[in-house]
């Protein structure tokens, strides 16, 4: 079991680190995370430069196995998840009937029959719900193992080199998108290549107890190379920057991956029937023939910022609303994604601007994302 | 961190200095820039306008949130720091310094600054 405080949010393995470094800490779905150890314009251009340590222990993980783990997965999921290769991820997305997002998720294949499925930490009570509500009939097991795993996250250029010293694993073969199992700083760990922030990079899925000491060894082969400690708010505006959505902001069960602009994870050519496909081929032909909004960045001529719940505005009418809006560190200005009405969402429409506090600021419309790294 | 003894503090976090030829100067506290963040963007009242005291006079955005900022007395707005204007950052770093915020002629002050201990335990607590 993981630990709580007096105030009943859940603790993290690395909690003790976190305080000793000095973080500010925040409430998020219940556990009590870092939002940052110092300046987070700082973290944020340190993950893009050089690299980032994240604890991201709060994500909730979910182990599917047996011998129809493929077929269960397939059925609950919108995404083709029995042609995932063993040793390989996928993005993919978890559907209610009416085509609305549960959540997105990512799906580790870790051996035939076994399956690792990430949640977000605000949804793992309900994904971990619905895959066993969805698994009946199908032989297969689903296992709640949110406090079997500490997850610890190694973000940016430096991080292959920095992961190499702790690591006899072959890095080099490990593709975006893949996981292996391997030994880091001598304790067992998933190490997968993916990440949330633009760059390259991995996450290190280990037990608990083993968290500790492989943050200390991250943090000793990261030192040479600039690597810092980085919280939430800085993962927040990296992931902003590389438009990637979020689960309460870009993605919700108001809304169908089409919707999102993320049809391309629902895949109706896979075999068999699967949560939500009737109404999620009806979203994909509404999409295409009439999209009510469309997801679009927006970047700041002025310097004050959009945030979530913001109302867009064209002509002196609503067009759209904010879903996420950050100052962007890379950009220099304040940087946000709307929903907008689709007249208004291609890149350089003119008369665009976000209603801030009664005050109309003018913004560019263009495309996402704000920021791709240089390979 | 530790809040100047020469200066009085609001509730609102905000520091005032005692004021010279009748002008104090007005910052936010150090506590407060810590919980803000990185302020990346300030909006100050403009020289002439008259602030009150408890009253919103401008604001403060940083990379999570906005928050208003407060007078702390009322009076007419003398002078703004152009340079926290261009640099917002300063306010993190020196917010006692150099991240002043403007200078206000004091016409009526409410009896409930803080001294710098008073200030201390208030935002011990």
């Amino acid at each position: 079991m993981s630990s709580t405080d007096s105030a009943g949010l859940r603790l993290t393995a690395l909690d003790a680190l976190h305080r000793a470094l000095g973080a500010t800490m925040t409430d998020f779905a219940g556990w009590d995370m870092p939002l940052r150890y110092g300046s987070e314009r700082d973290e944020h251009v340190a993950v893009r430069t050089r690299a980032g340590l994240f604890d991201l222990s709060h994500m909730g993980e979910i182990t599917v196995t047996g011998p129809q783990a493929a077929e269960l997965l397939d059925h609950a999921l919108v995404g083709n998840i029995a042609s995932v290769g063993v040793g390989r991820a996928r993005y993919t997305m978890i559907c209610r009937a009416d085509g609305g997002i549960l959540d997105d998720l990512i799906v580790y294949r870790l051996a035939g029959t076994e399956y690792l499925v990430v949640a977000n930490a605000s949804n793992a009570q309900v994904v971990l719900d619905a895959l066993r509500e969805r698994s009946a009939g199908f032989d297969a097991e689903v296992r709640d193992d949110r406090d079997a795993y500490a997850l610890i996250a190694v973000q940016g250029p430096e991080s292959p080199g920095i992961l190499k010293a702790l690591t006899d694993a072959d890095l080099d073969g490990l593709k975006y998108y893949a996981g292996l199992p391997g030994t880091v700083a001598g304790v067992p760990a998933l190490i997968a290549r993916t990440g949330y922030t633009g760059e390259d990079g991995f996450e290190l899925f280990v037990k608990p107890e083993h968290a500790v000491r492989l943050w200390q060894a991250l943090t000793e082969a990261g030192a040479p190379v600039g690597l810092v400690p980085c919280g939430l708010s800085c993962r927040d505006t990296l992931r902003l920057e590389a438009g990637m959505p979020l689960y309460g902001h870009e993605l919700s069960t108001e809304l169908t991956p089409f919707d999102a602009g993320l049809g391309r994870v629902v895949k109706f050519e896979k075999e068999g029937d699967f949560v939500g496909r009737e109404a999620l081929a009806e979203a994909a032909a509404r999409a295409e023939q009439n999209p009510p909004r469309v997801l679009v960045g927006l970047v700041a001529e002025g310097r004050r910022v959009p945030r979530a719940g913001f109302a867009v505005v064209a002509d002196g009418e609503v067009i759209g609303e904010v879903t996420s809006g950050a100052p962007s560190p890379t950009l220099g200005r304040p940087i946000a994604m709307a929903y907008v009405d689709t007249a208004y969402s291609a890149p350089g429409t003119a008369g665009v601007g976000v209603d801030i506090r009664g005050s109309h600021e003018p913004y560019e419309v263009v495309p996402l994302p704000f920021y791709k790294r240089q390979k | 961190m530790s809040n100047p003894q020469q200066l009085r503090y609001s509730k609102e976090h905000e520091w005032l200095t005692a004021a010279e030829d009748g002008v104090a100067t007005v910052g936010i506290t150090e506590h407060a820039a810590n919980a803000l963040g990185d302020v990346v963007f300030v909006q100050l009242p403009a020289v002439g306008d008259t602030v009150t005291a408890g009253e919103s006079c401008g604001e403060l955005e940083s990379t999570k949130s906005v928050s208003d900022l407060y007078a702390p007395v009322t009076g007419e707005i003398t002078e703004i720091n152009e340079d926290v204007v261009d640099d917002p950052s300063l306010v993190n770093s020196a917010p006692f310094e150099g991240g002043w915020l403007f200078k206000v002629r004091a016409t009526d002050e409410p009896g409930d600054l803080l001294s710098a201990d008073e200030y201390t335990a208030f935002t011990a607590g």
